[in-house]
């Protein structure tokens, strides 16, 4: 340890701070490696979580990954299969390595195992840390009511659902616990032949929760009604569009500031002969 | 090999396998003894039981959370606070088993006497608490917790066998081949915050260095061994953090020299100032 010369000798001071500097810098690399690995351990964006989950990045906090919610929606009495004496799967899983969800929390797939809206939902109470928000599924009389949760809302990709098609298909309609509630059957003319009726399903998104039934339920191979989230499948539409015949939306716009919306983009400061000459029409 | 050479390994087992079945038959048959995981369990179907690591992650993420975790910690902390001290790791962590079994093959392989020695600091595991909880801040999730082996490990029991294995087979090639004790003798955080929450706690072993041999038996099987650096030299208990009060030096001694006791940390911390 520095015996020789003056040079590579280390005073007390010197060594505390380059200890220092060393521990910092180690920790600021596990810090950096750490955090970048955990920012990645996020579940996909299409993850669907249980009933009355708080909004995904809440959830994500609060969840202490107990498995309490899927231990009581697999033991629920009403999980045994006709016989009456085997538990059938669960719909909530706990997420694995593998699965592209955070790992221990729990989500499901409801073309595996869809949710089947029990009455006394017992996997809402059942969450001891909060991530299960009880209050979302209560209704004003402080029943519970498990019509009140969004796990998401299902989409019908028209191209694949044989009912637009026109032929005769409603498994989806029937398989829906708010029937002609949240998919109500459109009719419409068949053209092509000329005396048949299409029935369409078509998903009413303030109703649907998202159970999946449907999904399930659907006779394509790959469905042609299935659950998203609801941030994901849903558009918004913004403060511009008004339905004027409608009170509760006119309410929606009601406060908003008028200056702030605009409604033209803003024009451009070069005079037209600059700009069209200018080589490169898409920059303006 | 006496029954007295094995007891509280035998009984340790019999504990944490015991926890796991427990578990295990909360989920497949809906026994209410204990349900949940090793994160959050209900006893009884009434108490909470909270990992205060866990929660303490969860808060540094800015989450509010229920008061059945705030509880569940709290019994926790006292229980270990008061008295089993570090007992969590060798009593009921499942990935103890499989530490455990590294070092034992490692004793049978001689692999010590071979190997290279990597030197890691036994305290990375404190610079870990810190690090976990900044890490929990700057991404809004528990980190500690979608990397930790011992919820893999447990829920791997509870819920069914993924690709988390992996992360438990890596920890014991680690400690097979690596780093003797490498995981829970050095860079466990969790081991880190019951080594801090149970400083104060009454279960000690005790050491009497009138009956000891100095065969060092109780040395080579320690976990910690640096815990044991009184025998052969003093009369007192074993106040180190680190010691897992895991009873296996206390198994291995064929002289009495070492026992547990209760309580008697207190007097004799004041007697040795
Ligand atoms: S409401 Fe759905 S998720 Fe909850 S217990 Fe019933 S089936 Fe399971
Ligand atoms: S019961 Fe609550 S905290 Fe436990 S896993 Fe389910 S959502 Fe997470
Ligand atoms: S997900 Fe499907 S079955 Fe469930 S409520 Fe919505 S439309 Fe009905
Ligand atoms: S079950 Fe599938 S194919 Fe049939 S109507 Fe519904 S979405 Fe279309
Ligand atoms: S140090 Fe960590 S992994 Fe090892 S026994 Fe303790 S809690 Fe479990």
């Amino acid at each position: 340890m520095g015996q020789k010369g003056t040079k590579d000798k280390i005073t007390p001071r010197r060594r505390f701070f380059t200890n220092l500097a060393h521990n910092v810098g180690l920790g600021a690399m596990g810090v950096l490696l750490w955090a970048g690995y955990t920012s990645k351990a996020k579940s996909s964006p299409l993850t669907l979580r249980p009933p009355a989950a708080l909004p995904e990045s809440d959830f994500l906090k609060t969840c202490i990954k107990c498995g309490l919610c899927a231990e009581a929606c697999y033991n629920r009495p009403q999980n045994l299969d006709k016989e009456g004496n085997k538990l059938t799967p669960g719909t909530l899983k706990m997420a694995k390595a593998q699965d592209d969800v955070t790992i221990g929390t729990p989500f499901f797939i409801p073309r595996d195992v869809p949710c089947y809206m029990c009455e006394d939902i017992p996997c809402v109470p059942a969450c001891p840390s909060g991530a299960l928000d009880i209050k979302k599924v209560t209704n004003e009389k402080g029943e519970l009511d498990i019509r009140l949760m969004k796990m998401g809302v299902a989409v019908v990709d028209v191209s694949s659902c044989i009912a637009f098609w026109g032929l005769q298909c409603d498994a989806c309609y029937r398989a829906c616990p708010l029937l002609d509630e949240a998919i109500k059957l459109v009719y419409d003319r068949n053209s092509r032949t000329g005396k048949h009726a299409f029935l369409k399903p078509v998903v009413n998104v303030d109703v649907c929760t998202g159970c999946g039934l449907c999904e399930k339920a659907c006779v394509t191979e790959k469905p042609a009604i299935f659950v998203l989230p609801t941030d994901v499948a849903l558009g918004k539409v913004g403060d511009h569009y008004v339905k004027g015949w409608d009170k509760a939306d006119q309410q929606r716009v009601k406060d908003v500031d008028i200056n702030s919306v605009t409604t033209q983009t803003e024009r451009s400061k070069k005079k037209a002969e600059d700009y069209l000459n200018s080589g490169n029409l898409l920059e303006y | 090999m006496k029954f007295s050479n094995y007891k509280y390994l035998i009984l340790r087992r019999i504990s944490q396998l015991g926890l796991l079945f427990l578990y295990f038959a909360g989920n497949a048959w809906g026994w209410s003894i204990l349900q949940g995981d090793i994160s959050t369990s209900l006893l009884f179907g009434k108490i909470p039981l909270s990992d205060p690591f866990a929660l303490l992650q969860i808060l540094a993420t800015g989450a509010i959370v229920g008061v059945n975790i705030l509880v569940g910690a709290l019994l926790i902390t006292l229980f270990y606070g008061i008295f089993g001290g570090r007992a969590f790791c060798s009593w009921v962590c499942p990935v103890n088993m499989v530490t455990d079994a590294a070092a034992w093959l490692r004793r049978k392989l001689l692999i010590d006497k071979i190997e290279r020695k990597v030197w890691i600091s036994r305290n990375i595991r404190y610079y870990m608490i810190v690090i976990a909880l900044i890490v929990s801040a700057i991404t809004g999730l528990a980190a500690f917790e979608v990397v930790s082996p011992i919820s893999i490990l447990n829920r791997n029991v509870i819920f069914g066998i993924g690709a988390g294995i992996g992360l438990i087979i890596a920890i014991f090639l680690f400690d097979l081949f690596v780093v003797k004790n490498g995981w829970c003798g050095h860079i466990c955080p969790l081991g880190g915050v019951y080594s801090i929450i149970g400083k104060y706690s009454l279960l000690r072993v005790k050491h009497t260095r009138e009956k000891c041999t100095l065969c060092m038996k109780c040395k080579e099987v320690c976990p910690e061994s640096q815990v044991l650096h009184m025998i052969g030299k003093k009369s007192i208990s074993v106040n180190d953090i680190e010691c897992t009060n895991c009873g296996r030096c206390i198994d291995v001694c064929n002289d009495d020299a070492l026992e547990f006791s209760l309580g008697k940390f207190i007097k004799e911390s004041k007697e040795s100032k």
